[in-house]
């Protein structure tokens, strides 16, 4: 246990670290506050202006939740069929590296376009951005099934459906872990870059404005916003894949429990 | 003892061939064999001799290019046979318990998947268990498979391979990978559970004395084709044992098999080709 604080306490010392070298820097240099605000400016900001933050910060949230749990089920949706089907193989993999190669900015528009401006293309960008990894994870994790096991499953007569829920898709779940914490941070850059683009709400927005007026701190703040959003969010999902595959990582508390 | 009147399986000129055209590979040459109910039989020849082929065939994983596979009478398929098989990796599932992997049959298995849901927690948990004392793994149910040493987990695949008293029990060198104390071990346990189950066992393997010691019958296969070039019967009392394997008479049966595969092998080194 005392070996666990201790490591803690390590990495807890190496990020204040961080943040205080950057602060010295800032005042050492004499570094502009409209080129690189310090750290303590920035929470200052933050908390100065935290009521007109705020919103924004929900409305980022939200977009992201929805268009993340959107990318979730249609990225395992097509990864299951991608992994189980040699045709869907074969024909889903070109086509799903070429759209992934397409820079989602470039996609916004299109949205807009389609849907007017506000959460919809947001939503939908954090989605497609999102969904890729876990196509990819998930399709990968079913198609390295050991024939032996599946020769074990066959032998027992077992349907297609029985292999994928017995033996495919938990075996596929580490894999689908691992997609999750990429495809978390991936969700929030979708969400902002709609939000630079086309909306009237939202982290991108407020950062938008922000520097359209110059004032850097606030974009800054809105920067730490995002990063303590998506530090969150994967922590939450790195609780979760130690609850769900322990066994994965051989942890013994799994075994117990 | 061997039932060869009423045979539980059989291969009749059953043929298998790889590839298409010129580049075709004779893996199975015209092959024969029948195997009573309930009778053990093994397998031995050199790799790539078509010992694993024949374990697919008569499961129903691939199918004879020619000729036919009967497995309770009928072409294999047609009836629903209960199959067990255990492989020389145990394949347990790493995200199961010990007993969940041995009780993974009797979900999938009919009749017993229609009542998993509500006997899983009962029945069908005290009958892994008393298949996992019989092995030696009382107590070990709720271990995962990572805190299990190789050979505590080739007695776990036995035990998933009989937990839905199969019918039929494939066995593709499962003893392969252990060192010569568990194997010897282990021999032990399934001849106590081929006794007291009396499953049709159809046993892999390239260790003679395995062999010998395990089955009714012997046959020996050669490659390229493979085909059986002998079919020997055992005739020693069960319930064997290891010091029985020391004796004359079985010293000079593994002798008779190792020459027979021996000399299956010498003229076959001087041929390149593959006939056709």
């Amino acid at each position: 246990m005392k070996a666990i604080n201790r490591r803690r306490l390590q990495s807890a010392a190496v990020i204040i670290g961080f943040f205080l070298l950057w602060e010295l820097i800032c005042v050492v240099f004499h570094v502009k506050e409209i080129v690189l605000p310090r750290p303590s400016q920035i929470l200052t900001t933050l908390w100065l202006q935290a009521p007109a933050i705020w919103p924004h910060t929900v409305q980022t949230l939200y977009t992201t939740l929805v268009g993340f749990g959107l990318g979730i089920l249609t990225g395992v949706f097509l990864g299951v069929l991608i992994g189980s089907s040699r045709l869907a193989y074969d024909v889903g993999y070109p086509l799903l590296i070429g759209f992934s190669s397409i820079p989602k900015v470039a996609v916004v528009p299109i949205f807009v376009l389609w849907f007017g401006a506000g959460t919809v293309p947001a939503v939908l960008t954090a989605m497609i951005m999102s969904m890729f990894p876990i196509v990819v994870n998930v399709a990968t994790g079913l198609a390295t099934t050991e024939p032996e096991l599946e020769d074990v499953m066959k032998a027992l007569r077992a349907t297609k459906l029985d292999i994928l829920t017995n033996v495919g898709l938990p075996r596929a779940m580490p894999y689908f872990f691992a997609s999750l914490k990429v495809s978390v941070t991936l969700a929030f850059v979708g969400t902002v870059i709609a939000e630079t683009v086309a909306s009237n709400r939202g982290i991108g927005n407020l950062m938008m404005i922000a520097s359209s007026s110059f004032d850097v701190p606030l974009v800054f703040a809105g920067l730490l916003v995002l990063a303590v959003l998506g530090v969150g969010l994967y922590a939450i999902f790195s609780v979760i894949e130690g609850r769900v595959i322990g066994w994965a990582k051989r942890k013994d508390d799994f075994a117990l429990g | 003892m061997t039932g060869e009147n009423d045979p539980f399986v059989q291969l009749q000129q059953v043929t298998l061939t790889y590839g298409q055209g010129e580049k075709t590979v004779a893996a199975l040459g015209e092959t024969n064999l029948k195997i009573g109910k309930g009778d053990f039989v093994a397998l031995v020849g050199p790799s790539g001799c078509g010992k694993s082929t024949i374990l697919k065939l008569v499961t129903g994983l691939i199918t004879a290019s020619s000729g036919w596979v009967f497995v309770a009478g009928r072409e294999v398929g047609a009836e629903p046979v209960r199959v067990g098989m255990a492989f020389q990796n145990p394949t347990m599932l790493p995200w199961l318990s010990i007993r969940d992997n041995v009780m993974l049959p009797l979900k999938i298995v009919p009749p017993f998947r229609q009542q998993f849901r509500a006997k899983r927690k009962t029945e069908f948990r005290d009958r892994a268990d008393a298949l996992l004392k019989q092995v030696g793994l009382a107590g070990f149910g709720d271990k995962f498979p990572w805190q299990l040493s190789g050979g505590m987990l080739q007695r776990a695949s036995l035990c998933r391979a009989l937990i839905h008293d199969p019918q039929l029990l494939m066995l593709d060198e499962p003893f392969g990978a252990l060192d010569q104390f568990t194997r010897e071990e282990l021999w032990a346990i399934m001849q106590d559970l081929w006794m007291t189950r009396r499953p049709t066992v159809l046993l892999v393997t390239h260790d003679l004395k395995e062999a010998g010691y395990l089955a009714n019958r012997v046959c020996v296969m050669r490659a390229r084709p493979g085909r059986i070039v002998e079919d020997c019967h055992v005739d020693l009392p069960r319930p064997r044992t290891i010091e029985m394997t020391y004796e004359p008479g079985f010293v000079s049966l593994t002798q008779r098999l190792r020459e027979l595969i021996v000399s299956a092998r010498a003229p076959d080194a001087a041929k390149t080709e593959v006939p056709a």
